[in-house]
């Protein structure tokens, strides 16, 4: 198989995955996991063929024609960018699904959750290698959707299922905002490919629409990122599993907004805007995140509010426009991914383990799980950014892009230093605090995890520490190709292990320093943050609340004035409506037909059809009863069908007397059935305003029919029909062939029509009316009385 | 309308109706008439019998529950249309052919395997929604 099929295949085998997982765990039950993570393995080996062209600096495309008359393929883009990212969504996938066998070890449904998480994977796989922009929307909703049914997962607690629906919502509205920016992308450029769309950053960024792309992408990303002040979303989804926090809320999915803003940056980035509004809001993000992190006791929201910083400070990278930012940023992200995972999956261990998170209630468990601690120590260690991790690289080089003498520079290194030694507090708060000090009774004895459990975070540790030292190999291979398909321009990272004696690096011994003095004097700041929140008393949080509250009342309220519910008020409606397009259109374009044109001579039998139509519509006029009415009305219909029988159409006139038929004794079962009174009692005041409608509509008709039949006839199709009906289709009727072959597919929807028409009329005679229950409307305001 | 006379004569009326429409229904593609025409002259057949007679003596008489006709009519239809599938031209392509019964050159159609099954929809549709009226309409 050529590359472009293996490649196709390794972007579907997630899903192949997904399909097989419930199988595999009835009969394997957790051990399936060994067999699920080839598939990301196997992911892994075929991206890293990649690795020499890419590391080479060259860009790989590839792909299929999808719908070609729109210009829409399905096809991918593999540079350092999403090779990078390609290899962490598959290689951290490949750990996590080991983890969650071990996590959620005899849980009924851990067949469903491989489901997801295989999903997931593979939609946000497809996210980083999309080329065109339609796959990249319907990936990057594809994450928000699996995103969704992974921190709903425990569907049965309210808290679960009211995270998965605000993530949701966030996260697919900021989808939403994706989808104009990439309409407005095409629309100026031409393009819907990324890979082209480059060329076209100069245009784009002096165009008009410059500032509107701009915003609506970071409407996208900021989203899907968790900025200040759409971060609320991402520490309530840790109502999901632990492996779920670790893969999506940490390592891959939050970052698919940091990749849109990385993959942009050469085409709408380095202009004032981009430099002003990406470092503001994701300076803005890491200070928040990394206040309320410090606030919190539960392990797992301490490390979500950790990732909402480390989110904001790449979003920070991203937008400076430093030398040096863009290989911060990615240094940076390497970093996180690997122990931001690895620590997630501690937590995950530690509550398995304990059946406890919660800081302040755990202590001393070094004796009990000793290697996990080495695995959390080692993870903290990169997290807090201490020689010989990755995590030391990613800061030194941060410090290196902040460490300039102007104000910008100054602003922001400050920033960092303050955010980085608050995330430095935090991690050994979670990696250091749970296991020192005196033993604290758990509501479980804790051991050190099974293989499943403690492999995955040990192999990122160790990643952490390798990538630091052959830091020259991991430049070559990710960092420098990466840098350079987000910079646009070839850059090379050079920082190693060895620190050069500088001012970054007494930023870094200043931000070690601050750091431990926030850890020490943790419960203190604790209190202090919380006291503030206190004061403030309203969040984001609460916020997106209201909004979905107040929604909904107007939505209820809207819907009550539209929707009476009275079937009077809805045909008034609809024939108020025809009459005013009918006679509105032509005597606003004055558009009026000419009086019709009598013959003298109209034969005697015509003259009687006529005058029966008419006398039938006298008889529903003056009928004593509704019975009567109905009757009447049948003979006007039928004076109709003989007209169309005396000019030549004996299959509508056919139709037109058994419909008569049918109509009359319909109605008239109907009439039973409703036990109406016999006669019309309504008021003279509600009688004239249905009077005048009716009568605007009959004109209306009249007017339009005698407009239609003034046009000259075009008889193109007539004489087509006419000469091939009996030739194509084997048949003289042409009615009849027009319904059943030159036009099967209308009727075939007809019927279907008739068919489901029927099924409703009838689901609805058998309704008893004493039986009909008022439908939930979802009234806020009922629902909290009820 | 439950009248001796009347209720002696609609089951000699309604099998005169069936056959007639049918009649219509099959000579449609050459004369006036087809599967929609067919379907309603076979509704009103029922629905007189119904009203002489009694809507268990109509459902009796039928066999099958209307909207099962319906269904088999909506599903011979669908097939009509995906025969031509199999034969490689597009969907909904008329297909014929021309067997010889006792001599006799009949020709038979996807195209007539539509038409029925529009009746038998039409027939299914509205003699269930008639029935059903007349039914609780009685109570």
């Amino acid at each position: 198989m050529d590359v472009a099929a293996l490649t196709l295949l390794a972007l579907a085998l997630p899903f192949v995955a997904a399909l097989l997982a419930p199988v595999l765990t009835r009969l394997l039950g957790h051990n399936a996991a060994w067999v699920l993570a080839l598939f990301p393995a196997a992911i892994v080996l075929h991206f890293t063929r990649f690795w020499p062209e890419v590391a080479a600096g060259e860009v790989v495309t590839g792909g299929y024609a999808w719908i070609p008359s729109f210009n829409v393929s399905f096809s991918w883009l593999i540079d350092g960018l999403s090779l990078t990212f390609v290899l962490l969504i598959a290689g951290i996938g490949t750990l996590i699904v080991l983890y969650s066998g071990g996590y959620l070890k005899g849980h009924p449904q851990q067949g469903r959750f491989f489901s997801f998480i295989l999903m997931f994977m593979g939609s946000m796989l497809g996210l980083v290698v999309s080329d065109s922009f339609l796959m990249l929307f319907v990936f990057w909703e594809l994450t928000s959707i699996t995103s969704f049914l992974l921190i709903g997962f425990d569907h049965s607690r309210e808290a679960a299922r009211r995270a998965a629906l605000q993530a949701l919502v966030v996260t697919g509205g900021g989808g939403l905002f994706l989808l104009a920016a990439l309409l407005i992308l095409w629309n100026v450029s031409g393009i819907t490919q990324l890979s082209l769309l480059t060329a076209f950053g100069p245009e784009l960024r002096e165009g008009p629409f410059y500032l509107a792309a701009l915003i609506l992408v970071l409407g996208g990303a900021f989203t899907k990122s968790a900025q200040f002040p759409f971060h609320f979303w991402l520490p309530n989804a840790m109502e999901a599993p632990t492996p779920v926090s670790a893969y999506l809320h940490s390592a891959t999915m939050v970052k698919a907004g940091v990749y849109l803003l990385m993959r942009l940056n050469p085409v709408l980035g380095g202009t004032p805007e981009w430099q002003i509004l990406l470092p503001l809001f994701g300076g803005i993000t890491l200070i928040i995140g990394a206040v309320l992190a410090c606030r919190q006791t539960d392990l797992k929201l301490m490390l979500a509010y950790t990732t909402t910083a480390s989110l904001g400070m790449l979003v920070m990278l991203t937008g400076l426009g430093f030398p040096h930012a863009i290989e911060a940023a990615v240094l940076y992200l390497v970093a996180h991914s690997l122990f931001k995972g690895a620590l997630f999956m501690v937590v995950g261990i530690i509550d398995h383990e304990t059946n406890a998170r919660d800081v302040t209630q755990l202590g001393g468990l070094r004796t009990a799980m000793p290697f996990t601690f080495v695995i959390a120590l080692a993870a903290a260690l990169s997290m807090g950014g201490l020689p010989p991790f990755f995590g030391f690289l990613a800061k030194e080089e941060i410090y290196y892009a902040l460490s300039g003498f102007d104000l910008r520079s100054m602003i922001f290194a400050a920033l960092a230093i303050l955010g980085n030694a608050l995330m430095f507090a935090v991690a050994f708060a979670v990696a250091l605090k749970p296991f020192v000090g005196p033993r604290i009774e758990t509501p479980q004895t804790p051991h050190d995890a099974p293989i499943l459990l403690w492999l995955g975070p040990a192999l990122l540790s160790v990643k952490g520490l390798t990538a630091a030292f052959l830091a020259g190999l991991t430049h070559e291979l990710v960092s420098t190709p990466m840098a350079s398909a987000i910079a646009g321009a070839p850059r090379t990272v050079t920082i190693s292990i060895i620190p050069d004696i500088g001012l970054p690096l007494a930023l870094s011994l200043a931000t070690v320093a601050l750091g431990a003095l926030f850890y020490l004097n943790l419960d203190r700041l604790r209190a202090f943050v919380s006291s503030i929140l206190v004061d403030i008393g309203w969040g984001p949080d609460r916020g997106f609340d209201q909004f979905i509250r107040g929604l909904i009342r107007f939505s209820v309220a809207l819907t009550r004035r539209l929707q009476s519910g009275r079937l009077d008020v809805y045909m008034t409606a609809t024939f108020v409506l025809i009459a005013v397009v009918l006679l509105g259109v032509p005597l606003s374009y004055g558009e009026l037909p000419r009086a019709p044109f009598f013959a003298g001579d109209v034969p005697l039998h015509e003259l009687a059809v006529m005058a029966i139509a008419v006398i039938g519509l006298g008889a529903v006029l003056l009928a004593a009863d509704r019975l009567t009415a109905i009757v009447s009305l049948g003979i006007q219909g039928f004076a109709v069908a003989v007209i169309f029988l005396l000019y030549g159409a004996p299959d509508l006139a056919f139709t037109q007397f058994m419909i008569e038929t049918l109509s009359v004794v319909v109605l008239a079962l109907v009439m039973t059935r409703l036990r109406l009174s016999h006669s019309d009692h309504r008021p003279l005041g509600q009688k004239i305003p249905d009077v005048t409608i009716a009568l605007a509509c009959g004109l209306g008709f009249g007017l339009m029919l005698l407009k239609v039949t003034g046009v000259p006839f075009d008889a193109t199709l007539t004489e087509f029909f006419n000469l091939y009906s009996k030739s194509i289709a084997h048949g003289a009727n042409v009615v009849n062939v027009i319904i059943v072959d030159f036009r099967g597919t209308d009727t075939l929807g007809e019927i279907a029509v008739v068919m489901v028409t029927g099924l409703a009329i009838l689901s609805l005679v058998r309704l008893r009316a004493g039986s009909l229950r008022r439908i939930a409307d979802n009234d806020p305001d009922v629902e909290e009385r009820a | 309308m439950r009248s001796v006379i009347f209720r002696a004569v609609a089951p000699f009326l309604t099998s005169l109706m069936v056959v007639f429409s049918i009649f219509v229904l099959l000579r449609g593609h050459n004369e006036p008439g087809g599967g929609f025409i067919g379907g309603l002259i076979a509704v009103s057949a029922l629905a007189i019998y119904g009203i002489a007679c009694g809507v268990e003596t109509v459902r009796h008489a039928i066999y099958f529950h209307p909207m099962a006709i319906a269904g088999t009519g909506l599903l011979a239809s669908t097939v009509a249309g995906l025969i031509s599938i199999a034969a490689r031209v597009p969907f909904m392509t008329g297909l014929w052919i021309y067997p010889s019964v006792f001599g006799l050159e009949i020709p038979l159609s996807t195209v007539m395997l539509f038409d029925c099954g529009v009746y038998l929809v039409v027939v299914g549709a509205i003699s269930s929604i008639a029935l059903s009226l007349e039914e609780r309409g009685g109570e």
